[in-house]
């Protein structure tokens, strides 16, 4: 008796579940934990002086977002995914597939990424080229660079790269390969040091004359092999995966002085007092140089919003135009004092005009 | 051993070698005493030192830094036309007014940027403080209040652990000594950290968003969880009989009890919302996922309840002529109750502290409003717990232990209870 009238409770809450679910009134956005912390204030602001509701953020990671928000069309699904990359075309051809047409495509400033270390220690002054050989699973061979031949990483102390580097031993802490920090870190400060072998240069050049020429497969191959040796992170205990956590990186760096950290600014600029960003190619994490584009690690960071949902679910556009506004991503905006790095103003004008009119993307 | 007895039997030195195991025998028992003694003094220190931790981390969230400052409500910016209308009340720029307030008492202070640190000292939700006092009472339009308000986390960082921790610069520091000295600084019970929800600002975060989250799917885990398991242990324990089936039954039983949590998270995404479409982050899902988590603890403790009602009481009460059922329910189960209950809030307690399958059901997102009800966007405690460890502000870390503090107090009461229960029902048979 009793069992029945509890599995009648059940299945009348989940009748019940169903019911209210077809209808939504706050904005649901997803998507990257870089963004996170940007999003998250503005949809704060936003709940606070409108009359909408604060929007919902889940914090999934670049291509989960994608991946919930490229699903369909309809109050199930997110209205709007951040994303510490742009939309890939396969992504892109996904939506379309399922129907999300109409993709409004906002880029909302830089992240720079910072590679630091404690305050107790000597400033490091890297290159990306330092940067790929210390942590590159294979590297040109050092007896002869530019022979086509790789080895496993023999290095094991910096000052064996650069002897104008401290003879610490090799260790730096960071993000794991589902992160989208890993994913920056590896294109922009890996593949830039990469690509000053003239021999692995000529791999992609290769691959791009095979795709012209029409050879698929081997433009693919060609690719891969260049992904390969410039991506492919050492595992032998050189890079510690620290976890999602850019906290706990930041804390184990000031127990362990000679250790280096990877994450992004905002982390460094709460914690100045106790961790340095290195020099890369010359060029220190500071806010002003990672605006102009000389910090060489930095990387854009991008909402998109389905057009579709405008006018369904309460709040988008003004949403949107908040978002968008000069004084939340503005030079003195209450982003750039998150840690967020403005975009030039004229950049701020497009995609600013884009929100406002909610102009859909072309791929 | 017995060569050993023989010879000294031989030798009459029986007593003698009963003395000479006895030294050894007992060197054994207090090596045993003190192994023993040392594992649970060890164990007692760990647990110490984890609350020393968080006590010593998290304790300063409960206090709050408040600035003084006189606020002119100036009719021009609150409400320039005099109409009164709530509405424009509401989306007037209470910035200004602040802004405005500390220009009057830094007068100096006139380049740009300086301006901007300035501004940075007072929290951004000090504007919806004035909001929420215009709002209340009109009256206070056009007139000059001496008002405290929540000072930025920085400075409420730069107060609570002094100059060693902190990210101000000089001048705003030289600026905080002059408040400080005309006594317009000042600390107090941060009772917003128990009503409102969480927030960007460590300043204005609060639990109660996290807190109402947690009693939501705890109400939805005890409302199913409860009958169900209770239910299937009452027909497994009285009713069932025992063959190849109810074995098979009670196995699986006892093996989904030891299946890793985040499993549950995968069932319930995949059946609750693919299937059956429900929204995301909701505590009812939530509470549907918990109910699968705890229902092999409830069945099994309730069973071991049941069973350890002597079967004397059943066999008094068919012997009266009772039905199996009155039997049951009048006699058997009363009995068993404070065992069942027990049991059951001490699975409770682990669905309170549960983290891993809400992530997979998306409740792991900024919800600012405070749910209304089980079908609203929440977040739990230890969920609340992993957002803020991982937010860059420094501020949040002793919010994070504080929010801690909050989860263990509810489940060392969550516990006192089953033992206050269990001391206040249980019969010795």
């Amino acid at each position: 008796m009793k069992k029945l009238r509890s599995v009648m409770a059940v299945s009348m809450i989940v009748s019940a579940g169903i019911a209210a679910a077809g209808a939504r009134d706050y904005i649901y956005v997803v998507g990257s934990s870089t963004v996170y912390p940007f999003a998250t204030v503005v949809a704060e602001r936003f709940g606070k002086s409108t009359k909408f509701k604060t929007p919902k953020i889940e914090s999934t990671g670049s291509g989960g977002g994608m991946k919930l928000f490229c699903q369909g069309v309809g109050v199930k699904h997110p209205d709007i995914t951040n994303a510490s990359r742009r939309i890939k075309k396969s992504e892109f051809d996904k939506c379309q597939a399922n129907g999300v047409k109409d993709i409004v495509e906002i880029k909302i400033g830089y992240d720079g990424i910072a590679i630091a270390n404690s305050k107790k220690a000597p400033r490091f002054k890297l290159s990306r080229k330092d940067i790929f050989l210390a942590l590159a699973k294979d590297v040109p061979d050092p007896k002869a660079p530019e022979s086509g031949k790789l080895v496993p990483n023999p290095y094991s102390t910096w000052d064996e790269i650069n002897p104008e580097l401290p003879s610490y031993k090799i260790e730096v802490l960071g993000p794991p390969p589902t992160s989208g920090t890993r994913d920056a870190f590896a294109e922009l400060a890996m593949e830039g040091g990469c690509k000053t072998f003239a021999w692995i240069k000529q791999i992609k050049k290769d691959s791009k004359a095979a795709k012209k020429s029409g050879d698929k497969k081997l433009a693919k191959q060609l690719k891969n092999k260049y992904k390969a040796i410039c991506h492919g992170v050492r595992e032998d205990g050189r890079y510690i995966e620290a976890g999602e956590n850019d906290n706990l990186i930041v804390q184990k760096l000031e127990a362990n002085p000679k250790a280096l950290g990877v994450f992004g600014y905002s982390y460094l600029e709460q914690n100045e007092d106790r961790i340095q960003g290195s020099q890369i190619d010359g060029v220190l994490p500071e806010f002003e140089l990672i605006a102009n584009g000389e910090y060489p690690v930095s990387r854009p960071l991008f909402f998109y919003a389905k057009k579709m949902h405008v006018g369904k679910i309460p709040g988008i556009k003004e949403f949107l135009v908040e978002f968008t506004s000069e004084q939340a991503w503005g030079d003195e905006g209450y982003l750039i004092d998150k840690g967020l790095i403005p975009m030039p103003a004229e950049e701020r004008k497009k995609y600013g005009k884009a929100a406002k009119q909610l102009i859909p993307m072309k791929f | 051993m017995s060569k050993l007895i023989k010879a000294t039997v031989k030798r009459g030195q029986i007593r003698e070698a009963v003395e000479h195991s006895l030294i050894k025998r007992k060197k054994r028992n207090r090596r045993f005493r003190a192994l023993g003694l040392s594992a649970i003094i060890l164990g007692m220190l760990f647990v110490g030192v984890m609350f020393a931790s968080i006590i010593s981390k998290g304790y300063s969230a409960f206090w709050r830094t408040e600035i003084q400052l006189p606020i002119h409500f100036d009719p021009a910016v609150i409400d320039p036309q005099n109409t009164g209308n709530p509405e424009v009340l509401a989306s007037a720029n209470y910035q200004k007014l602040v802004k405005d307030a500390l220009r009057k008492q830094f007068p100096e202070v006139k380049k740009r940027k300086e301006k901007r640190n300035l501004y940075r000292l007072v929290s951004s939700g000090a504007a919806g403080q004035l909001r929420r006092l215009v709002l209340k009472d009109a009256s206070v339009i056009d007139t000059t209040q001496n008002l405290w308000l929540i000072a930025d986390d920085d400075v409420d960082q730069y107060y609570k652990h002094g100059q060693s921790q902190s990210r101000l610069k000089e001048k705003q520091l030289a600026w905080l000594a002059q408040l400080r000295a005309k006594g317009d600084l000042r600390s107090r019970f941060n009772a917003s950290f128990f009503s409102t929800g969480d927030s960007r600002e460590p300043e204005l975060a609060g639990i109660r968003g996290a807190v109402v989250g947690s009693f939501f799917v705890i109400l939805v885990t005890l409302g199913l969880s409860l009958p169900l398991g209770v239910a299937a242990a009452i027909y497994l324990e009285e009713f069932s009989r025992r063959n190849r089936w109810t074995n098979l039954i009670e196995i699986n039983i006892n093996n989904l009890a030891a299946v890793p949590s985040i499993v549950f998270g995968l069932l319930g995404l995949a059946v609750f919302i693919n299937f059956f479409g429900l929204p995301r982050s909701a505590p009812l899902v939530g509470g549907l996922v918990l109910t699968l988590m705890t229902l092999p603890t409830i069945i099994i403790a309730s069973r071991a309840a049941l069973k350890s009602v002597p079967p004397s009481i059943r066999e008094a009460a068919l012997g009266m002529g009772a039905s199996k059922m009155q039997t049951t329910f009048h006699h058997v189960l009363p009995l068993a109750m404070p065992g069942i209950l027990t049991g059951s809030i001490i699975g409770m307690a682990q669905a309170l502290g549960e983290t891993a399958p809400l992530l997979m059901i998306g409740m792991v997102a900024f919800i600012v409003d405070i749910p209304g009800s089980i079908m609203d966007p929440a977040t739990v405690l230890p969920v609340q717990i992993y957002l803020w460890a991982d937010s860059p502000e420094r501020a949040f870390t002793e919010r994070t232990s504080a929010a801690i503090l909050v989860l263990l107090t509810f489940l060392v009461l969550m516990n006192l209870l089953a033992i206050r229960l269990r001391r206040k029902w249980e019969k010795r048979w």
